[in-house]
């Protein structure tokens, strides 16, 4: 039922207290987090950097765009909407496809015009964003995942959790919805976490509800032989970030679209600590030797020494890992 | 980056929050738990008149030592008047001058009384029986009335209690109706008193309540029943004897205030109880003000009962904090447990979790209601928080008619705090579904519950208001939770798998 403090320090797991005193507090400048915070913002100047974003349908500002909304929908297939504000994946209206009058949801659930204006009004409101205030909502032409991604999700995206410390990655995972979760990402809404290798981008470890997962809940589809498409470049893509923003601790969320590759989606100051549970290892070693590294290396440069220091083999594979000592070994006098 | 400020600045607020404490307990012998103690209470009279431009003279009774109670310091602050201490044989009075004074004016009085353990009661001579001509027709209903008590009565104090009884809600009949249109209720059961030869007169007296303010005098009958033995008699429930927390403010049958040269007035009380051992009560400790001496004690009395409550916080915000960072407990609005703790002290802990919860169940399910109509936010918290009000209305009514007196204490509880508790869980209900609603709600109140605890223990309240160092320490206790690195109690739990392999 517990484990013992000890258990945990030997793991490197982090705790709350040490990210948000350790991390946050000292690697994120209060002043950059409107950056991220507004996700209009992010969109707007992941632009300026050449970062790729989902592309902008539109955005409704006052009460009175409510009733726009219909005409700026009209003629695309899909479309998200989402408060600019929001976190943790609140207020995000995923519609599929729209059906003469009606609005489709992923789940097949018919939304009215009246519901997507509710929702909107809401949004401005300030109902989704920190604090209250009142927001801005943005419209985003819906993504065409990857195909041989869908087999392991249920009607969600999956998107990409990628750790960026200092501008190096040094933890990944993917999140796929389950049923349990509604279509959200959310591990602890019952989303499939799935852990990735840095060197790689395979899978290493699966997790629902904190629990070792081999396969998709409701897909039934093996996790072991999940692979990143493009890996490399969405590696480089999220270490961009933090040229773009200048926080330290940075959660970056990547989806990958058909046609265009690795797009940013969101950035959080705040990341959750669930990345852990789905890695099956502590933040702590890893954070500790990005520490120790200096200042001003490119982009490239901070990726692949990511990718040669944390590539590990995943225990989905069902192999014995190589034996890698940490040091080499020195010749016996 | 050193922490060593940070820790100077920890260390400082400890050393000069424990020397201040030390130092108040040693200089003024003030006890570190409230052991063995003797009970004083501080009671202030503030005057308020509306002076007239002419030369003012105000007239105040005073209390003296008493059965229960014995004088101890007493003090006076009224700055250009005149004072003078006068006593005769219907007792002690204040007699503040001025030779001209205009507009609002304010005289104070304090005075510290110790419970003594001394039941005896003092020897009066009996007043003088005082004649009442009455009018007709008041004179034959006089007569009746004391024709009825009288017959049913054996000594003057049967007497007495059989014709308050005659006068009091259930029993009045019509001559006693008819008498208290005419009169003020004391001041005729005393003339009637006399005129059936039985000694008596109208004295006041103040009801003692710990932390209560703008008080006034309740008037009591005093009757005397030969060899200078008397007893009180309470003038609307014909309640015989001296309540122990009666203490007589005047007691000679005078006025208790007269004010000349100023109009519009009023005396007020505001009265306070401190546990001190004692030795240093009976010592009288005249206020030095110096620095180390800095406390809330130098305050007026009323604002004094005020600082009760409010140095208590710090103390909730600890467990606050506590709770968070150490063990992980998830609320729903950080200090909105703090504000239902204190509501929890003034409602009692029953009345206040099932005044809560039903506040929060009733307002969830109206709010689900508002939540269909589409509405702004602003304008959907502002009719929660009518609803607030409208369900604490209705339920202080519904629990005054059954009887439950306490229910009306539900109106202390912190109303737009409420209202926005149930937005925000309405809106956890419906993102994170009921089960969140329940572990932040659940946690919300376990830490409500143990804010309470703390602040409501005596212990603790007798140290926060004697030792004001003790907030210096408590905020050194806070600072150094807030830069507690290691891991949360429940994040053992959550992090458990990862062990496990």
């Amino acid at each position: 039922m517990w484990a013992r403090p000890s258990q945990l320090l030997r793991r490197g797991i982090i705790g709350m207290n040490r990210r948000n005193i350790r991390y946050i507090g000292r690697y994120n400048d209060r002043r950059l987090y409107p950056l991220v915070d507004d996700k209009l913002q992010t969109k707007l100047l992941a632009e300026r950097y050449g970062i790729t974003t989902p592309a902008l349908i539109g955005t409704v500002t006052t009460q009175f765009g409510v009733k726009q909304l219909q005409k700026m929908v009209a003629g695309h297939e899909g479309f998200v909407i989402k408060p600019a504000k929001g976190s943790g994946g609140k207020g995000i209206l995923v519609i599929e496809r729209i059906d003469g009058d009606g609005y489709i949801k992923p789940s097949g659930v018919r939304l009215e015009k009246k519901d997507l204006e509710r929702h909107v009004s809401n949004i401005l409101s300030g109902l989704y964003s920190l604090g209250g205030t009142p927001d801005v909502a943005m419209v985003e032409a819906l993504i065409n995942f990857d195909e041989h991604l869908s087999e392991y999700t249920y009607e969600g995206v999956p998107d990409i959790r990628v750790i960026i410390f200092r501008g190096y990655p040094v933890m990944a995972m993917m999140r796929l919805s389950t049923a349990a979760s509604d279509g959200k990402a959310n591990l602890h809404q019952g989303a499939v976490g799935v852990g990735l290798d840095i060197d790689s981008g395979t899978a290493v470890r699966g997790v629902q509800f904190d629990r070792p997962r081999l396969e998709h809940p409701d897909t039934g589809h093996e996790l072991a032989s999940l692979l990143i498409p493009d890996w490399r470049n969405l590696l480089e893509l999220a270490a961009g970030c933090y040229e773009m923003t200048g926080l330290g601790y940075l959660g970056t969320d990547m989806v990958i679209d058909r046609n265009r590759g690795p797009m940013l989606l969101e950035l959080n100051a705040r990341p959750g600590l669930a990345i852990q549970m789905a890695n099956g290892e502590g933040l702590r070693s890893r954070l500790d030797l990005i520490e120790k590294q200096p200042e001003g290396l490119g982009v490239a440069e901070r990726v692949a020494f990511a990718q040669r220091h944390f590539a590990r083999c995943g225990e989905l594979r069902n192999i014995a890992p190589p034996p890698q000592p940490l040091v080499a070994p020195l010749p016996s006098a | 980056m050193s922490r060593l400020p940070f820790y100077l600045i920890v260390g400082l607020l400890m050393a000069v929050g424990i020397g201040m404490s030390v130092h108040r307990h040693v200089q003024f012998e003030v006890p570190w738990t409230q052991g063995e103690q003797r009970t004083v209470w501080e009671v202030e009279a503030i005057i308020d008149f509306t002076a007239l431009g002419d030369p003012v003279r105000v007239d105040l009774a005073l209390p003296q030592h008493q059965r229960g109670y014995r004088l101890l310091t007493e003090n006076t602050a009224s700055p250009g008047y005149g004072l003078s201490f006068l006593q005769d044989e219907s007792g002690r009075r204040a007699q503040w001058s001025i030779r001209e004074a205009a507009g609002s004016q304010q005289l104070y009085y304090s005075a510290r009384l110790l419970v003594t353990e001394d039941r005896r009661q003092r020897a009066l001579p009996a007043p003088p029986l005082r004649e009442i001509t009455w009018e007709r027709p008041y004179d034959t209903a006089a007569a009746q009335v004391i024709e009825r008590a009288w017959a049913r009565s054996a000594d003057p104090y049967t007497f007495a209690r059989e014709l308050i009884h005659d006068f009091s809600e259930e029993r009045q009949g019509e001559n006693a109706r008819l008498l208290l249109t005419q009169f003020d209720r004391s001041t005729l059961l005393v003339g009637l008193l006399n005129q059936a030869g039985v000694p008596a007169r109208e004295v006041s007296g103040l009801l003692l309540e710990d932390g209560r303010r703008r008080q006034t005098l309740t008037p009591w009958i005093q009757v005397f029943a030969g060899d200078d033995s008397w007893t009180l008699f309470n003038p609307t429930t014909g309640e015989q004897g001296q309540p122990d927390n009666l203490l007589l403010w005047e007691s000679g049958g005078r006025a208790v205030m007269e004010v000349q040269g100023g109009s519009n007035s009023r005396v007020t009380f505001s009265m306070l109880s401190r546990n001190q051992p004692a030795a240093a009560a009976v010592r009288s400790q005249l206020a030095d003000d110096t620095l180390l001496n800095f406390s809330i004690h130098s305050l007026p009395l009323e604002e004094q009962a005020l600082f009760q409550t409010i140095l208590l916080i710090p103390i909730g915000a600890l467990v606050v904090v506590f709770l968070r960072i150490i063990v992980g407990i998830k609320t729903s609005g950080t200090f909105m447990p703090v504000l239902i703790a204190l509501a929890f002290i003034q409602t009692t802990l029953p009345t206040g979790l099932i005044g809560f919860l039903l506040i929060v169940a009733v307002g969830l399910v109206i709010r689900n209601y508002l939540s269909y109509l589409n509405l702004l936010l602003v304008a959907r918290v502002s009719a929660v928080i009518i609803t607030v009000i409208a369900i604490i209305s209705i339920f202080s009514v519904l629990s005054y008619r059954v009887g439950l007196n306490a229910g009306l204490t539900i109106t202390f509880f912190p109303m737009i705090i409420l209202a926005w508790t149930i937005e925000r869980m309405s809106i956890l209900w419906e993102e994170e579904g009921p089960k969140e609603v329940l572990i932040q709600g659940g946690g919300s109140l376990a830490t409500a519950v143990l804010a309470y605890l703390a602040m409501n223990n005596p212990w603790i309240r007798h140290i926060t208001f004697n030792f004001l160092g003790v907030q210096l320490i408590i905020m050194s206790l806070i600072l150094l939770l807030g830069n507690y690195t290691g891991y949360r109690l429940l994040e053992l739990r959550r992090f458990k798998p990862v062990t496990e392999d």
